[in-house]
């Protein structure tokens, strides 16, 4: 019998023009947690998939129980009892979780489904594990943590006994993470053996017992969390010194340049409101951040302030002009400049060149076009210089389709895009998502530039901590309501969490007085 | 340097889509080759040469696959306009419709010379395109349902309304018994013929005139428009991200409408060039106009590119015209199922480009060329737009993570 449930061993993958896994070994102890750290890009969800099925390895072998096994789609892991929480959870939206949970491990007889003795077995492990679900709730109808449950029952449901977390807290609030992690713990003390994707060095820190660290495709390492810091963790995964520290001058706030007065926003399926009576401002030279957990209104929000969504009630203004009813050039030429929430729905034309994305915004100015035709010398002349400016690295500069580049340097180019249109606003949406350490740093210093340069910048995020590092005032906002301001300065993640799950909301609203 | 590398890729995809369609015409004549061989085996051989070979067999023969390769050209142009846009414009069969009886109407009831006649053939043809195109843009009714409904609502009402206007019949301008069919031109209005050119007594044949010039012309415009222009630029971004485009704060509704007017206009434009030619009259028949289906494979064998739109064109008119030639072996029917197979297995080219690219990923020469697997894989995911609203599967998930 080996020491190990699962090893991944020598496991190299070729990608057209890139090595995503460069002969890495990966050993998973049995009733371990077991983190695997790297940037994005590093080749962590290359190597996931291979042990889920979804690739095949050009070189190297994967052994279950010191055996080789051969695994050529999800179903095989499946039967090796390998299970797998996507970051994007896959789940159907209109089943019940019970209905969820047995999707594709369905017990029939004669044809007809029997549901009674799967509902016994969940509530049990819902027992077991301390996970509380609602087995004849719709998907639609809970929340995110909840559906992250029923991903984790539906592994536990098959008899998994290696579980893959990919990012799972990235949707969470602090306490639930707090919970998911006396899960995690629960598991591998049950002897299941967890393996954590994360770029969260904190996590690991609490949670993890050994990590595995990826770079560039490569293993770097594998050490005891026991034995290692942040610090060196950090500098393993980024290749050099990393300050977590986001600088920043004190904030010399002027002239309001974006009012919110009593806005209502209508959802989009149901007419319900998905905004309900939110107000606030935002001054030049301030960085307002949104805290708030994913789905309680931010988007609905950010689409009426740009112009995407239409505004049921309330009012908007844009410096004195109001903008609650324009359209979104109206709003952009304004001076309003936008990083949206998805860069490939709304920030993007992937078919198109970089040079074209980069005037999305401004191609019909006269600098650009000439009796309507496009100045296609002055776009990439304008494209170039916006490259150099901003670092942004591509196959063949502002030639390059976007859908080829990396998601680091799209987001660069909207970044570069949206600033070069010297906005008095800027309304940036989760700018980091899914980005790499020193992207991140490089985005947070560009919008940090913004605020310096006296530009009024609102900032919507998932991720609590930039909310935090970048922020001079924090709203935080539950179920289309602002509930809490709260000074950047002294706001606790303990603090925000408990706004943001709305367990005080009444307090909150008492402690810091907004009322509109 | 940096424009050489472009070129480069460009021209990359460019053989990749170029390969694609000639692979999908071989398919498409090996399963002709096989119906002929099932239907009339004595001649198979003999058969299968003359659709190779009619074409170009003699001039006027030349003349004949120009002549109708002129209505494709448009027809195709309006369906690939439209895809390129993000629109499924299926009415082409109708705004074809329409543009003949526009233009037929203004020739012989208005007496009005051919350009006129032309003019109001486009403009007919953008009216019914406008239809689907606001209902799509105001209360998002999808453009297939209504530009379908409409092909039938159009030639019903185009029947109808000839039927009601003596003046259009033949048996009005000649003493023939005729009313069927409206009045040959010659007859009713030489003026609205479109001139030869002299390209008649050069070829030998009375079909050719200088209608293949116009449609011609129409797509270099419709590349340029697309290419180099403001309009085209907003238009593109409309089709390949719908979304972007409102972010970007391009109207995407009026882009929608324009798209189907500007396409509407094309297949108008087609109709209107057919019928006047002097060759052809509308027939009262209860039966779709084929002309406006047979844009759909020739703008996807074109990969939606208008200036691959005119050989597209010129090839199933080519292979329309050898297979007239096939009489008297091959019954009427059995060559319309040998045409079309050719036809319709040709306009695979779409599917055959993603599967093409695929076996060139796996080849070394695309292994070392980076810009090569981009350029690629651009083309391969440019095919399935319609998951672009949804989460990207894996395998694109993926892309991003390795670069």
């Amino acid at each position: 019998m080996s020491d190990y449930v699962i090893e991944m061993v020598g496991i190299t993958k070729k990608f057209p023009g890139i090595i995503a896994n460069d002969n890495i070994t990966l050993q998973l102890k049995k009733g371990e947690i077991h983190a695997l750290l790297g940037e994005n890009g590093a080749g962590k969800s290359t190597l996931m998939s291979i042990l889920f099925g979804l690739y095949q390895p050009d070189a190297g072998v994967i052994k279950k129980d010191g055996k080789v096994v051969r695994i050529d789609n999800p179903n095989d892991a499946n039967r090796l009892h390998i299970g797998m929480v996507h970051q994007h959870f896959k789940l159907v939206e209109v089943f019940t979780v019970l209905e969820n949970i047995i999707l594709g491990a369905e017990q029939t007889k004669n044809g007809i489904l029997q549901k009674r003795d799967a509902r016994n077995k969940v509530l049990a492990l819902c027992d077991q594990y301390g996970l509380q679900v609602e087995p004849d709730a719709l998907i639609e109808e809970i929340g995110v943590g909840m559906q992250q449950r029923v991903e984790i029952l539906k592994m536990l449901f098959r008899d998994n006994e290696i579980l893959i977390f990919d990012e799972p807290t990235a949707v969470l609030t602090p306490q639930e993470i707090d919970e998911l992690m006396n899960s995690m713990r629960g598991f591998a003390r049950e002897g299941k053996s967890i393996l954590f994707i994360t770029h969260k060095l904190n996590e690991i820190m609490a949670v993890a017992d050994r990590v595995t660290v990826l770079r560039k495709g490569k293993g770097i390492g594998t050490v005891n969390v026991a034995d290692t810091t942040v610090d060196e963790l950090a500098e393993m995964m980024v290749g050099r010194k990393v300050s977590f520290e986001t600088k920043k001058t004190d904030r010399r706030a002027g002239e309001a340049k974006l009012r919110v007065q009593n806005l209502f926003v209508a959802g989009r399926n149901n007419g319900k409101d998905k905004v309900t009576n939110v107000s606030f401002s935002v001054r030049g030279g301030e960085i307002v951040g949104i805290a708030g957990i994913d789905g309680n209104g931010q988007t609905e929000l950010v689409q009426a302030l740009t112009g995407l969504m239409p505004v049921s009630r309330g009012h908007v203004y844009i410096g004195d002009a109001e903008v609650t009813h324009a359209t979104v050039r109206q709003h952009n030429n304004l001076g309003l400049s936008h990083i949206p929430e998805d860069r490939h729905k709304h920030g993007l034309v992937l078919d198109y060149t970089l040079g074209e994305n980069l005037v999305l915004k401004d191609y019909f100015e006269p600098q650009y076009q000439r009796g309507g035709f496009l100045r296609f010398d002055e776009i990439y002349r304008h494209a170039d210089a916006l490259i150099d400016a901003f670092d942004i690295r591509s196959g063949q500069g502002a030639n390059t389709v976007a859908r080829s580049m990396s998601g680091g340097n799209q987001q660069k180019a909207i970044v570069a895009r949206e600033l070069a249109l010297s906005p008095d606003v800027l309304i940036a949406v989760q700018p980091t998502r899914g980005l790499d350490v020193g992207a991140i740093e490089y985005i947070h210093q560009q919008i940090i530039a913004a605020r310096d340069s006296g530009r009024a910048v609102l900032l919507v995020s998932l991720e609590l901590d930039e909310v935090m590092n970048l922020s001079d005032r924090i709203l935080v906002i539950h179920d289309g309501e602002i509930v809490a301001e709260v000074d950047a300065h002294y706001a606790t993640a303990q603090e925000l969490g408990l706004y943001m799950s709305g367990a005080s909301k009444q307090q909150a609203n008492l402690e810091s007085g907004v009322e509109a | 340097m940096k424009m050489t590398k472009t070129r480069q890729t460009h021209s990359k995809r460019g053989l990749i889509s170029l390969l694609a369609s000639l692979l999908s015409i071989a398919i498409g004549l090996l399963v002709g080759f096989a119906l002929l061989n099932v239907l009339n085996a004595n001649h198979a051989v003999n058969g299968f040469g003359k659709i190779l070979t009619t074409g170009f067999a003699t001039s006027e023969k030349f003349a004949k696959v120009l002549y109708q390769a002129m209505p494709l050209i448009l027809c195709g142009l309006s369906v690939a306009f439209a895809f390129k846009t993000g629109l499924f414009n299926i009415g082409a069969a109708g705004q074809y419709t329409m543009g003949a009886f526009s233009a037929l109407a203004v020739a012989i009831a208005l007496q009005q010379p051919w350009y006129i006649a032309l003019l109001a053939a486009a403009l007919g043809g953008a009216l019914l395109g406008a239809i689907p195109g606001i209902c799509k843009a105001l209360f998002n009714v999808n453009e297939v349902i209504t530009s379908i409904m409409f092909n039938w609502i159009t030639m019903y009402a185009v029947n109808l309304t000839i039927n009601n206007m003596p003046i259009m019949l033949t048996n009005f301008w000649s003493r023939s018994s005729i009313k069927d069919r409206t009045a040959p031109l010659a007859d009713a209005n030489p003026s609205a013929m479109l001139p030869k050119g002299g390209l008649d007594t050069l070829m030998n044949s009375n079909y050719i005139n200088i209608g293949i010039f116009i449609a011609v012309l129409v797509a270099i415009i419709m590349w340029v428009v697309l290419q180099k222009t403001v309009l085209g630029y907003e238009l593109k971004a409309c089709g390949y991200n719908r979304h972007a485009s409102q972010y970007a704060g391009i109207n995407a509704k009026r882009n929608i409408v324009l798209s189907m007017v500007i396409s509407g206009a094309l297949a108008g434009l087609g109709g209107g060039l057919y019928y006047l030619s002097g060759t052809g009259q509308y027939t009262l028949v209860k039966v779709l106009l084929g002309m406006g289906f047979n844009g759909i494979p020739v703008a996807l064998l074109a990969s939606s590119n208008p200036l691959g739109v005119i050989f597209s064109a010129l090839f199933v008119s080519y292979i329309q015209v050898g297979g007239d030639a096939l009489q008297p072996h091959f019954i009427k029917e059995n060559i319309d199922i040998i045409i079309a197979s050719i036809i319709y297995l040709s306009a695979f080219a779409l599917l055959l480009k993603g599967w093409i690219a695929k076996l060139l990923l796996r080849s070394s020469t695309v292994k070392d060329n980076p810009e090569l697997a981009e350029a690629l894989g651009a083309e391969e995911s440019g095919v399935s737009e319609g998951n672009a609203d949804t989460e990207p599967p894996v395998r694109g998930a993926e892309k991003e993570d390795a670069q």
